[in-house]
C-alpha cells in the first residue's frame, strides 16, 4: 500500500534520512524504531506531506504522491497522528470528530445547511470515536480531556477520515502503563483494515505490535525485516546497547 | 440561535424599527449610518474573529464600492440599483479575489502589513490618478433607483424608506451569517483559527476556504460602503484610508470578537462614543480634539478589554479581588470562540495555551 | 550630457529616498523580528522627529542642538510608552498590538495638533549645506541630499558594525532567533527588548529629522511613511537588515524612475513590486521560510 523509495532528506549539511526504503501492506504494522536523532520524525513528516523530501519517492497504492501537499495525501488514504497532541482543545470531542469526518464530505457551497445534518459526516465521525475507544466522551471539550484521551483523540482524528495507510508518531508518549495497554489494544484492532506504520519508543509496545521492524540509525535503515529475527542481530544490539532488546 | 437570543434579536429589530417614528431626523440619518457600518463590522468580525485573519485593509472594499456606485451611476440621472448594486459588489469580489489570493500566501505580521499595502494602493488609485476626482472626491448626486418595469418599488430619497432598506438588510445579513458560520463552510474555518496544520493534515484545503470568506467577507463590506456612498451622497479617499479600517476593528473588538452580533454593539457604541466625544456641549472648546479620547479610549479597550464589552464584567470582577492575577496580565484569554491566530506560524500547529 | 546628468540626479533621489526609508525600516524590522511586536505608531516617532527638529531648531537656533536635543526627548519619550505600554504586549496577539499602536497613532496625531498645530511647516536646510553642485551648465545637485544619503550611509554601516561586531549585536541576532534561547543563557530580555525599542524610535526620529527640509514637516506624514516601510519588510522580509536595505533601494529606485516615466501609475509600483514578491517568495527576499 505504501511505498517508500529511497527518500533523502538534507537540511544544509546534516543528512537526515539517508535513502530509506520501506513497504507496508494493509493488515500490517510496521513499527519504526531507533535512537534520538536517527531521522525518525524527518521519515513520517515526509510521509504525511509535512516536509518535502530532498531526494527519493513515496507511492500510495502505485500513485506517486511524493511532490502533494498534506491535504491532498490525506484525501488518498493518508491518516497521520502527531506525537504533540494537536487536536481542536476548544472544540468537544464530537466536533472534532466530525470536522474530520467532514472533509470526506465537505459540501463547502451549501452555506445555508447546518453541519450537523449530514448523517453520514455524523455516522462516521461516531464510528471513529467508538474505534479510538471515546464512547460516552462525546461532548467533553477536548482540551479537559486526560491525557491518555487526548491521544486517543489524536488517532480518531485520522479515523475519522477514512485513511488506508496510518502514521502514527508515538502514540503512547507521555502514558502510563494502563493506558498503554488500552493504546496497544485499540491499534492492534485497527490491523485489519489499514495499513500502519508506527514510530514509538516503548519497547513492549513494539514487540507486542510488529509485524515488521525497521531500526533507523543517524538517518540510515540499520535493519529492516521480522522483529525476532531483529532483536537478535548483532549490529543493532550494538546500537542499542543490546540491554534493551536482549532481555524482555 | 437559542430562543433568548431570538427574542434580545426581536426586541432589537422592533425598537430600531419603532425609531424613525419619533421623528428626528438627525438621529434616524445617524443610526442608519451605525446600522451600515454594522454590516461594515460583521464583515470584518468574519475574517479577523471568526477565521482568525486579521485585516488591516478593509476599508478598501468598503470605498471601492462607493466609488463604483459614483463612477457608473451617470451624473445627473439616477440609474438602477439592480445595476450599480451587483457591479459595486462585483467590483469588491474582483479585488478581494486577486489581492486576496496575494495575501493568503503570507501569514502572521505579512498578512497584516499586505493587506494594509493594497489598501493603501487603492487609496492612492483614486487620491492621485484621474480615475476618481482626486482628493476632492465625487459626488453621487442621485440616489439609485429601485424599480422594477417603471415601478417604483422605494424611494430612497425618504430617510424613512432608505433606514428600513438598511434596517432589513442588518437584520437579513445577520441572519444568514448566523445560519453560514454553522454550516460545513462556517465549521470548517473555526476549525482553521483554532488549529490550521491539522485541518490541512485531515483534507482541507485551508487556502481555498480562506478565499473564500475573504471575498465573502470583501463583498458585504462591500454592500456597506455602497449604502454609506448612498446615504451621504459623497465619495473621497478617505473612506478607504486605513483610519477607517482601523475604526471597523475597534468595534469588531470593542463589542465582543467572533459573535456577529458583538459587532453591531460595537458600532453602535462606537459611533454614540464618537459622537460623545464630538459634542461641544460635553467637552466644550475640547471637543474640536476628538481623536486624542477616541485614541485614548482604543488604547484602554486594547489593553483592558481585550473580550471587548463582553468581557467588562470579568475585569471589573478581577479588579475587586486583588490576590488573583493582575489585570493587565499578558495572553489575556479570548473566548473559546474566537481566538485569534495573528500569530500562527507556518511551522506546526496552532498556539494551543491561547485555545484553552 | 544633459540626459546623463538628469539620470544621475534622479538615481542619486533614489538612493536618497531608498536610505532615509532604510532607516525607519530597519527600526521597524527590529522590532518585530526580535520583539514580535507590530508597531503602527513606528511612524508617529518619524513624525515627532521631524516636528522637534523644526521646532527647537526654531527655538535654539542651532540645529545640532536640536537634532541631539530632539533625539533624546524621542527616545525617552519611546522608552516611556515601552515601558508603560509595549511591554505587556510582547506576548499577546497580534490583533491587538495593532489595536494598541492604532489608538497611540490617534492619540499622537493630535496631540501634535495641540502642540504644533495644523500647518505644514517647512524646515531649512542648514547653512552649511544649502547650496547646490553644479553637474552641467544647467543641473545642479543639492548638497543637502549628498549629505543626508552620506548620514543614512554612517548609520548604516553603525547597524552593520553594531550587529555584526559586537556582543550586543551577536545577543539581538540571537534574540532574533529565539527569545527563548537568548533568556536561558542569562541575559537581561528586558533591558534587551528597551535597547532594540530605544534603538528603533531613535532611527524613526532620526530619519523625520533628516527628511524635514527636503520633505516638509506636515500632519500625517508619520501614516505615510510607516505604509511604504510596510512594504519595504514585506519585500525584504521580517528581521533582516541586510533585507530591508536591499529594499528600500529597491523601492527608491522603482517611485524615483516611475514618477519620471510613468507618473500616472508611479505610486502603484512599489505595491506591484510588492505583489511580485508575494507570488514569488512570500517571506520576502531575506525572511525565514
Amino acid at each position: 500500500m505504501l511505498e517508500v523509495r529511497s527518500l533523502t532528506r538534507r537540511f544544509g549539511g546534516l543528512l537526515a534520512n539517508d535513502d530509506v526504503s520501506l513497504r507496508v501492506a494493509v493488515g500490517e504494522i510496521h513499527v519504526v524504531i531507533g535512537p534520538n536523532g536517527a531521522g525518525k520524525s524527518t521519515l513520517i513528516n515526509m510521509l504525511s506531506g509535512d516536509l518535502a523530501p530532498t531526494s527519493g519517492q513515496i507511492l500510495l497504492d502505485g500513485q506517486d504522491v511524493t511532490a502533494l501537499p498534506p491535504e491532498r495525501r490525506s484525501l488518498l488514504g493518508v491518516g497521520r497522528s502527531y506525537q504533540k497532541t494537536n487536536i481542536f482543545r476548544g472544540f468537544t470531542v464530537r466536533e472534532n470528530c466530525r470536522l474530520a469526518a467532514q472533509s470526506r464530505a465537505p459540501h463547502p457551497w451549501r452555506l445555508l445547511r447546518g453541519a450537523d445534518r449530514y448523517l453520514d459526516t455524523n455516522r462516521l465521525a461516531q464510528q471513529a470515536i467508538a474505534q479510538a475507544e471515546l464512547t460516552g466522551r462525546e461532548e467533553r471539550i477536548a482540551g479537559t480531556l486526560s491525557h491518555g484521551e487526548q491521544r486517543q483523540l489524536e488517532i480518531a482524528l485520522s479515523l475519522a477520515t477514512r485513511p488506508k495507510l496510518l502514521l502514527l508518531d508515538e502514540p503512547l508518549a507521555g502514558m502510563g502503563a494502563e493506558e498503554s495497554q488500552r493504546m496497544v489494544e485499540l491499534i492492534r484492532k485497527l490491523r485489519e483494515a489499514h495499513a500502519i506504520l508506527l514510530v514509538e519508543h516503548d519497547v513492549d509496545a513494539v514487540f507486542a505490535l510488529a509485524d515488521t521492524l525497521t531500526v533507523m540509525v543517524e538517518g540510515r535503515i540499520l535493519a529492516s525485516g521480522v522483529p525476532t529475527e531483529i532483536r537478535r542481530n548483532p549490529e543493532v544490539q550494538a546500537a542499542y546497547l543490546g540491554e534493551e532488546l536482549a532481555g524482555e | 440561535m437559542n430562543r433568548n437570543q431570538w427574542i434580545v434579536l426581536v426586541l432589537v429589530a422592533l425598537l430600531l424599527a419603532a425609531f424613525p417614528m419619533t421623528g428626528s431626523t438627525f438621529y434616524t440619518q445617524l443610526i442608519t449610518k451605525t446600522m451600515i457600518l454594522a454590516i461594515f463590522a460583521m464583515s470584518l468580525d468574519l475574517l479577523v474573529g471568526y477565521t482568525g485573519l486579521v485585516s488591516l485593509g478593509h476599508a478598501a472594499f468598503y470605498g471601492l464600492a462607493g466609488y463604483t456606485l459614483a463612477l457608473v451611476q451617470p451624473k445627473y440621472d439616477p440609474m438602477s440599483i439592480f445595476i450599480t448594486l451587483p457591479a459595486a459588489l462585483a467590483a469588491c469580489a474582483l479585488f478581494a479575489l486577486v489581492t486576496g489570493w496575494l495575501v493568503l500566501r503570507t501569514r502572521g505580521i505579512y498578512f497584516i502589513m499586505a493587506t494594509l499595502a493594497f489598501a493603501q494602493m487603492a487609496y492612492f488609485v483614486f487620491h492621485d490618478t484621474g480615475l476618481g476626482g482626486g482628493s476632492d472626491g465625487i459626488y453621487v448626486n442621485n440616489k439609485p433607483v429601485v424599480g422594477v418595469g417603471g415601478t417604483k418599488l422605494l424611494d430612497l430619497d425618504d430617510r424613512a424608506q432608505f433606514y428600513y432598506l438598511v434596517l432589513v438588510t442588518m437584520l437579513v445579513t445577520y441572519l444568514l451569517l448566523r445560519r453560514m458560520l454553522d454550516s460545513n463552510f462556517g465549521r470548517a474555518l473555526a476549525g482553521i483559527r483554532v488549529n490550521e496544520h491539522r485541518m490541512r493534515a485531515i483534507g482541507f484545503p485551508v487556502a481555498r476556504y480562506q478565499l473564500g470568506i475573504y471575498v465573502l467577507s470583501g463583498t458585504l463590506a462591500g454592500l456597506s460602503g455602497y449604502f454609506a456612498a448612498l446615504q451621504f451622497g459623497f465619495v473621497n479617499p478617505e473612506i478607504l484610508s486605513w483610519h477607517h479600517s482601523g475604526a471597523a476593528l475597534m468595534m469588531v473588538i470593542l463589542g465582543g470578537m467572533g459573535t456577529l452580533h458583538g459587532s453591531i454593539v460595537g458600532a453602535f457604541v462606537f459611533v454614540l462614543v464618537e459622537d460623545l466625544f464630538k459634542d461641544q456641549g460635553v467637552f466644550g472648546a475640547f471637543a474640536k480634539h476628538w481623536q486624542l479620547m477616541m485614541g485614548a479610549l482604543v488604547v484602554l479597550v486594547a489593553v483592558f478589554l481585550p473580550r471587548g464589552l463582553a468581557g467588562l464584567g470579568a475585569v471589573l470582577r478581577r479588579r475587586r479581588a486583588p490576590e488573583t492575577a493582575a489585570v493587565t496580565t499578558t495572553a489575556s484569554p479570548a473566548p473559546t470562540g474566537a481566538t485569534p491566530t495573528g500569530r500562527a506560524s507556518a511551522a506546526g500547529p496552532s498556539t494551543d495555551a491561547r485555545d484553552a | 550630457m544633459d540626459f546623463a546628468a538628469s539620470i544621475l540626479i534622479q538615481l542619486l533621489n533614489s538612493v536618497q529616498y531608498g536610505l532615509l526609508l532604510f532607516l525607519v525600516a530597519s527600526g521597524l524590522t527590529l522590532i518585530f523580528g526580535i520583539m514580535g511586536v507590530i508597531n503602527l505608531a513606528h511612524g508617529s516617532f518619524y513624525m515627532v522627529g521631524a516636528y522637534l527638529a523644526w521646532s527647537l531648531a526654531s527655538m535654539t537656533g542651532n540645529l545640532l542642538t536640536a537634532i541631539l536635543l530632539g533625539l533624546v526627548l524621542s527616545v525617552a519619550l519611546g522608552l516611556l510608552l515601552e515601558w508603560l505600554l509595549i511591554r505587556h504586549f510582547y506576548e499577546r496577539d497580534h490583533l491587538y498590538q495593532v489595536l494598541l499602536t492604532y489608538g497611540l497613532i490617534l492619540v499622537f496625531e493630535e496631540l501634535r495638533s495641540i502642540i504644533w498645530g495644523d500647518d505644514v511647516q517647512s524646515a531649512t536646510v542648514p547653512a552649511l549645506f544649502a547650496h547646490s553642485i553644479p553637474l552641467t551648465d544647467t543641473l545642479s545637485y543639492p548638497v543637502y541630499r549628498l549629505m543626508m544619503s552620506a548620514a543614512c550611509l554612517l548609520v548604516a554601516l553603525g547597524m552593520y558594525l553594531l550587529i555584526r561586531r559586537t556582543r550586543l549585536g551577536m545577543t539581538i541576532r540571537a534574540g532574533a532567533h529565539s527569545r527563548e534561547l537568548v533568556e536561558s543563557l542569562g541575559i537581561n530580555v528586558r533591558l534587551l527588548f528597551q535597547l532594540v525599542f530605544a534603538l528603533g524610535v531613535a532611527l524613526a526620529s532620526f530619519a523625520g529629522m533628516l527628511a524635514a527640509p527636503v520633505s516638509s514637516v506636515y500632519p500625517n506624514m508619520g501614516g505615510q511613511v510607516l505604509i511604504i516601510c510596510f512594504v519595504v519588510v514585506v519585500i525584504g522580509g521580517i528581521g533582516s537588515i541586510r533585507g530591508a536595505l536591499i529594499a528600500s533601494l529597491l523601492i527608491g529606485l522603482v517611485e524615483t524612475f516611475g514618477q519620471v516615466f510613468l507618473p500616472a501609475v508611479a505610486g502603484m509600483l512599489t505595491y506591484l513590486l510588492m505583489a511580485l514578491v508575494l507570488i514569488l517568495r512570500p517571506q520576502g527576499l531575506f525572511g525565514k521560510a
